[in-house]
């Protein structure tokens, strides 16, 4: 009995977070919360697990493995998570943007925000991203903290004059008299299924321009702590967050729970030592990265897989630490070739000091240079998947 | 407390015994006896021509008015059941500050047309001459703790916000001592609680409402003057604002300074209702004549009460008028003509109209404004040659101000091997 109740706390913890657990009498009741990302409703499920006196299971056994669950975390609950705690912080934060509040955000990265904090700080807007987005950066040179929501980033180019002309050249042109304190966030990139004029990634774009911060988290500590320090940050920070990795769960450290926790911005991590290939990349793709090196591994090539955390100020430093291990680089991004992160980071590395210890030209994987497609044969064909990443590799190697 | 000052015949003025007002005539004919009053000496006393005029007509200081009432045009209203007063009270004091400033904000905007023409002055220059009772008025209506942020034709709110001639005029000539270093130019300048100065037609208007937004959240009761004109008033996003100042009952007044043309296309052909002040449609709407600055005080404090007392929004249209073409480049004549150009000039000029009324009222004298004018000038003058003759901002201030406290970068510059230091 035992060994298939901790069978069963296995397989539910890749899915689900169990919140808490009720001992009562020979009953042992499980309250799961569960949240999908292709279905965004949460429901609750409770099962009743039948434990027998006899069988003599001991408190500490159910202890352990709460202990285990309670760490994991998606990203949406870690982003949750970093606004509740920076809300709570400081009183100027506050966040507006479209279905924010009541409807608990249009992927319930703000759930349960508006109940706690009410409508002065938690604040649905009308259909008005051009209007709205002045509204926080207006609010921002009179000395709150707006944070900004897009319900994706592609409604943010309705803004985008704003964000550009409004927050990001201001403290420049008004020579340090007048600063920014602003954060815009929101979803980013490819999605599934929502065809070509709601999957655009903009890492490219508002990487482009001096005063912005741009920053691309991966996992759940990622959004935590960068969030964390976009909002303490003093300057306009566009957030790009990842509509298929919001229901992803991560492990958290017991560090990375702490009230205080940041992430530096403007700082890669490496997320798998290596020393044949350094692989590049932001956001959703780090997975598919660290899946191809997980393969390639057993075939004996160990890919250094670097997790760049932020777009702007991009650590060409790491990269090139790495490079100059390895010998060897490819970038690997969801957005398009033309002008995008990998074409940065390429010419990064051609003028500075590792150009001279690439064995090989330095390649991008990226999007395909298309719209992107609704169904879902090319809609799959459109950005790279796991075996572009081991083809690109292996070709990288044998050039 | 009072003296009778001892009454001369002057055939100019009517002469009436009741201290209090209740003739309605044209304003230049209303005189009141006046009480002692103590002006601060002004240099103006000491100059030979106060000094033989005091002898010729024997005037002294205690003579002058120290205040008058005067009628203003009634405003059109829109979702209002009352609106400003018809009368406006304005002391001596007030109105020779308001002479000042007005006149500051001329002289300055005609220097700056000549070093722009003398080529000292490049790119954008957007002359706010004509407009000056605008400025002036809606100032004195607010508090310098309220907010104001305005387009790009910004040389006088910068002023009237709390900026100085020699820092304007240096941000101009693109000097080191510009209110902004000389790296914002001429549509980029700040002072406290003055948002600017902004390039992008109609885009600081949901800034503006940020502002007030920021006003009501931290409950400090002040306001946000949101200015733009007639061009901008068919923006997008200005409409996106009023709905949402709206919705919200920002403190936040919307100005639209009608000027009658958007660049070179005049109101009736950019616009289907050229009723600015109508266009917030469910946002209460006051016109008025903007050349008249007691006109533009009183409104602008009517509607500073509407929004303190958390009524939300309120709109107000100031006909008015520029001389100079939009901008430097535009000479300003291919889409109006100079006759109407100096129709308005000798009618409506704003400075004019606050200078006969003070004269008729013997609230000045002749002298005493012409002196104001020799100081505006020697202002001016002082303030040019200081723009003219400091040097240009430093090239290891390049790459500053890029983010706010944050510790010291690199940025790169124009090749791979050049690294600029940049601080906050």
């Amino acid at each position: 009995m035992y060994m298939y109740y901790g069978i069963t706390m296995v397989f539910f913890t890749v899915f689900w977070v169990c919140h808490i657990y009720i001992y009562i009498n020979n009953m042992t009741l499980f309250i799961f919360y569960h949240v999908s990302y292709q279905n965004v409703t949460p429901f609750l499920c409770i099962i009743i697990a039948l434990h027998s006196v006899e069988y003599h299971v001991l408190p500490c056994d159910i202890c352990i493995i709460n202990c285990i669950l309670l760490l994991q975390v998606t990203v949406r609950d870690a982003l949750n998570q970093a606004m509740d705690e920076e809300l709570e912080r400081d009183e100027r934060v506050f966040l507006l943007g479209e279905e924010v509040a009541q409807y608990d955000g249009a992927y319930k990265v703000s759930r349960g925000l508006w109940k706690k904090y009410g409508d002065k700080r938690i604040i649905d807007t009308p259909i008005t991203e051009m209007g709205f987005a002045g509204i926080a950066v207006g609010a921002a040179m009179a000395g709150l903290r707006p944070i900004c929501e897009f319900m994706t980033f592609n409604f943010s180019m309705q803004a985008i004059d704003q964000v550009i002309n409004s927050a990001a050249k201001t403290y420049y042109m008004s020579a340090g008299r007048q600063s920014v304190p602003i954060v815009f966030r929101g979803p980013n990139g490819a999605s599934a299924g929502v065809a070509a004029q709601h999957s655009q990634c903009f890492a490219a774009w508002y990487g482009h321009c001096p005063g912005l911060k741009v920053v691309s988290p991966w996992s759940a500590e990622d959004a935590r702590g960068l969030l964390k320090s976009a909002i303490r940050d003093d300057n306009p920070v566009v957030f790009l967050e990842n509509e298929l990795m919001y229901g992803v769960p991560f492990e958290m450290s017991e560090e990375s729970q702490s009230k205080d926790f940041l992430i530096p911005i403007g700082k890669a991590k490496i997320e798998r030592q290596g020393n044949h290939i350094t692989v590049v990349s932001h956001s959703r793709m780090v997975s598919l990265c660290l899946d191809a090196a997980a393969v390639l591994a057993k075939e004996g090539i160990e890919c250094e897989v670097i997790n760049m955390r932020t777009i702007r100020p991009l650590d060409a430093e790491a990269i090139e630490t790495s490079v100059m291990k390895t010998n060897h680089l490819i970038t690997v991004e969801g957005g398009w070739p033309q002008f995008g992160v990998g074409g940065e980071i390429l010419a990064r590395i051609m003028e500075g000091p590792a150009f001279n210890y690439l064995d090989a030209p330095a390649v991008r994987v990226t999007g395909v240079d298309i719209p992107m497609p609704y169904a879902k044969i090319l809609e799959d064909n459109s950005v790279p998947q796991i075996k572009d990443i081991i083809f690109s590799v292996k070709k990288t190697l044998n050039a | 407390m009072f003296t009778l000052v001892t009454e001369r015949e002057n055939p100019t003025f009517e002469k009436i015994i009741s201290p209090i007002i209740d003739v309605p005539p044209s304003p230049a004919l209303i005189t009141v006896k006046s009480p002692i009053i103590n002006p601060s000496p002004s240099p103006a006393q000491l100059t030979p021509a106060v000094a033989n005029s005091m002898v010729v007509s024997a005037r002294t200081y205690a003579d002058f008015t120290p205040q008058a009432t005067f009628d203003i045009k009634k405003c059109d209203l829109h979702k209002l059941e009352e609106g400003p007063p018809l009368q406006a009270v304005l002391t001596r004091e007030e109105g020779l500050q308001y002479y000042r400033t007005m006149q500051t904000i001329r002289r300055m905007e005609l220097k700056a047309d000549q070093l722009y023409k003398q080529k000292i002055i490049r790119g954008f220059c957007h002359l706010y001459d004509g407009q000056e009772a605008c400025a002036v008025g809606i100032e004195t209506g607010i508090n310098l703790s309220d907010h104001l942020i305005t387009a790009y034709r910004a040389h006088g709110y910068t002023l009237t916000r709390g900026g100085t001639v020699r820092e304007i005029m240096a941000e101009l000539t693109g000097r080191r001592g510009g209110i902004a270093k000389g790296k914002g130019g001429s549509m980029h300048m700040y002072t406290k609680h003055f948002y600017g100065g902004n390039g992008i037609v109609g885009a600081q208007v949901p800034l503006g409402a940020g502002v007030a937004l920021a006003c009501k959240y931290l409950g400090n009761n002040e306001i946000c003057v949101c200015l733009y004109g007639d061009g901008a008033a068919n923006q997008g996003q200005i409409f996106e604002t009023y709905n949402m100042a709206s919705l919200w009952k920002l403190p936040c007044i919307f100005i639209c300074e009608n000027n009658k043309y958007g660049m070179g296309t005049s109101v009736e052909r950019a616009a289907a209702s050229t009723d600015y002040y109508k266009r917030g449609d469910f946002i209460p709407g006051l016109r008025l004549d903007g050349m008249d600055v007691l006109c533009v005080r009183e409104a602008t404090k009517f509607a500073a009460e509407h929004c303190r007392s958390g009524k939300g929004p309120i709109l107000m249209e100031l006909q008015t008028y520029r001389y100079h073409g939009h901008s430097m480049s535009d000479p300003g004549v291919s889409y109006r003509t100079r006759e109407e150009i100096q129709e308005v000039r000798s009618k409506s000029d704003p400075i004019s109209m606050l200078k006969d009324r003070m004269l008729s009222n013997n609230m000045a004298s002749v002298e005493e404004l012409k002196e104001i004018d020799v100081e505006v000038r020697k202002e001016i003058e002082d303030a040019a040659q200081f723009a003219t003759t400091d040097p240009e901002p430093p090239l290891d201030d390049l790459c500053n101000h890029i983010f706010y406290n944050d510790p010291p970068m690199e940025v790169r510059g124009t090749n791979p091997w050049t690294k600029l230091k940049s601080v906050s």
